[in-house]
């Protein structure tokens, strides 16, 4: 157990340069060391045959009661289509302040958006959401800075406004937040 | 720094009000949820939020009867009413009803931020809106402060100083020296200038209406309270209460004001919530607070909380040589008022003005200017267009038809010839004022 690490947990395949990738963003954001793990979870559990997408209120749930208890923080990593009941889906979401959360690459293909294919593009903007949800377990909410990793995005165009680093007021508070006891 | 925006959700499923209470407080709102609508009206009776996310269905009471009922509590709430099925006749009826919006579950992120923001945008503007149009009634007028004279500059000197401090202030002063002018140029000098400036004219009203009237009333608090009402006192948070009058109000008045002022709280008509407010007391009046407090008619305590300081203004009696330059200011006024180019003052007329008693102070001045202008030639103000004692006897306007026909033109350009409302202004019927406009030859000036 380390709770002075941050783990990414793949739930399906991703690259490890990819993950390797995310890692040092991750590192570069938080200032921690950070854990690259694979999960095994069967998501057709968490299928929503009605909507046709995965629900990610309980797939949160069970990566922070599985999968969380032995870092800092924890987040999962998706390829699925997520959604919540009340919105028509997420590209992720976090406990605030809380030890875990999750993200999806499925809605950031440009392919998706009638636009020309560029898995760049979409790793990117995967990157900058993987800080954006750690970020909010760190407790940071909603930033108005439009480079700021923690602004909040709907949609793609939002997401490649941003960067993957968080801003100077998101990083004082960061560095203001005390580590969870346990 | 901004206020913090605050959301009540309301919906009866759980999992609805988790992830909308998520998404939120990440936004930075501060949020609170209900399960049913009868928990969201007792939520509302103790707090307020900016926006409230209503679910259509639940178990009891529906979403568009809480919609109504937030309504008749708080006209200006934005309710937003959210359904998983939606149809055409219920959407007109929640926006008839007075809903913000109407929203189909599950919302597309984009548009839920969208709708937010736009909200938020209605209460930002509302709120600025609400500041500027104070701003704008507190700093006009302030000009109206007219004086060079020696007692008038030492009042403004006084102003000055005082409107630094917090301190409570007695304007004293016979009728019509301006006493309401010199709060305003108090609150207007003042640190709290961008907030309200809130006048209450004591003795306009009775006990129990004036009580409604400082304190507040809440639905239902005698017959006619259809809405809860802020009071005066809460409406003045930040800025300033300006009492007029303060002499008339009755002993249980005068209790109640004592406490709120020293414990700046207060329960409004019918209620039982303690609402705390940051005001500051100016008051006025044209009696001897003293004197009244020797015979036991104005208690002693609240004399002393509100005479800190003590403005006396002087009457124009007391400073004549500004006398040209009120009436200067009221010509202008006036003309300007009337679409007329200024008009000068006859020479005797101003001599005579600066010999007149003035019992009325410049109010009387000012009422006299108008007249003179309303019924003069247009030219110039003469002396015989004055009415100043004597000097009326010497004038033409001896008979009762002259002086009928000068009221009635009075009244006529008053009004800008509208014949019904001068009509009902002087009580008679309009063929009676037709028959007099033509029997004395009256028209309109160009």
């Amino acid at each position: 157990m380390n709770l002075q690490q941050i783990t990414l947990i793949s739930f399906g395949y991703f690259e490890k340069d990819f993950l390797e990738l995310i890692a040092e963003d991750v590192t570069r954001e938080f200032l921690l060391p950070v854990k690259i793990k694979e999960g095994h979870l069967d998501l057709s559990e968490f299928h929503d045959f009605a909507r046709r997408q995965y629900n990610g209120n309980r797939l949160l749930k069970e990566v922070d009661s599985k999968f969380a208890a032995d870092s800092a923080k924890t987040i999962g990593l998706f390829a699925v289509d997520l959604f919540i009941p009340i919105l028509t889906y997420i590209f992720g979401q976090a406990y605030l302040d809380g030890r875990s959360g999750i993200a999806s690459l499925y809605r950031f293909s440009n392919e998706r958006y009638g636009m020309k294919k560029s898995d760049e593009m979409m790793l990117e903007r995967f990157r900058k959401e993987v800080i954006h949800e750690l970020g909010h377990t760190f407790g940071l909410i909603h930033c108005h800075v439009p480079t700021c990793a923690m602004r909040s995005s709907t949609y793609v165009e939002d997401i490649d406004q941003k960067s993957t680093s968080l801003c100077y007021q998101c990083r004082e508070k960061l560095n203001e937040h005390s580590p969870p006891s346990s | 720094m901004a206020k913090k925006v605050s959301l009540l959700i309301v919906d009866d499923e759980e999992s609805v009000r988790d992830s909308l209470l998520n998404w939120f407080i990440e936004d930075g709102y501060r949020v609170e949820c209900a399960e049913s609508a009868k928990k969201a009206l007792s939520i509302l009776e103790s707090d307020n939020f900016d926006i409230i996310l209503a679910d259509i269905k639940m178990p009891g009471m529906d979403g568009l009867e809480m919609l109504r009922r937030i309504k008749s509590l708080k006209q200006d709430s934005i309710v937003i009413i959210m359904t998983a099925f939606a149809t055409v006749d219920t959407a007109v009826q929640a926006l008839k009803d007075g809903a913000f919006d109407y929203v189909t579950k599950p919302f597309d992120p984009d548009d839920l931020s969208h709708l937010i923001r736009n909200a938020t945008k209605l209460i930002q503007l509302a709120e600025e809106n609400e500041t500027l149009k104070v701003k704008v009634i507190s700093l006009e007028n302030v000009e109206d402060l007219i004086g060079s004279s020696k007692p008038m500059l030492k009042v403004l000197k006084q102003v000055e100083h005082v409107a630094q401090s917090d301190s409570s202030v007695i304007i004293t002063g016979e009728s019509g020296t301006g006493k309401e002018l010199i709060a305003k140029a108090i609150h207007s000098n003042s640190p709290r200038k961008f907030f309200p400036l809130v006048s209450v004219h004591c003795g306009a009203l009775t006990e129990s209406l004036l009580e409604s009237e400082l304190f507040g009333h809440e639905k239902g608090a005698f017959t006619g309270a259809m809405y809860n009402r802020k009071g005066r006192f809460e409406m003045a948070d930040g800025g300033t209460i300006f009492l007029d009058e303060i002499a008339t109000i009755s002993a249980k008045m005068q209790v109640e004001l004592l406490r709120v002022l020293e414990s700046k709280s207060f329960i409004r008509v019918g209620g039982n919530k303690e609402i705390r407010s940051d005001f500051r007391v100016l008051c006025a009046t044209n009696r001897d607070l003293k004197s009244m407090v020797e015979k036991g008619t104005f208690r002693e305590d609240l004399y002393y909380r509100l005479n800190v300081v003590t403005l006396h203004i002087p009457s124009l009696r007391e400073r004549i040589e500004d006398i040209p330059a009120l009436v200067d200011y009221f010509v202008k006024k006036y003309c300007t008022s009337m679409n007329r180019p200024p008009i000068p003052v006859d020479q005797a007329a101003l001599r005579r003005l600066e010999e007149f008693d003035f019992p009325g102070n410049v109010r009387e001045l000012e009422n006299m200017i108008e007249r003179a202008i309303v019924i003069g030639n247009g030219k110039e103000i003469r002396l015989k267009d004055l009415p100043l004692g004597k000097t009326m006897i010497d004038s033409t306007v001896e008979s009762l038809d002259d002086n009928e026909k000068i009221h009635i033109l009075l009244i006529l350009t008053k009004y800008s010839w509208n014949i019904s409302r001068s009509a009902k202004a002087l009580k008679v019927d309009r063929v009676t004022l037709y028959k007099k406009i033509k029997k004395y030859g009256l028209k309109p000036a160009d």
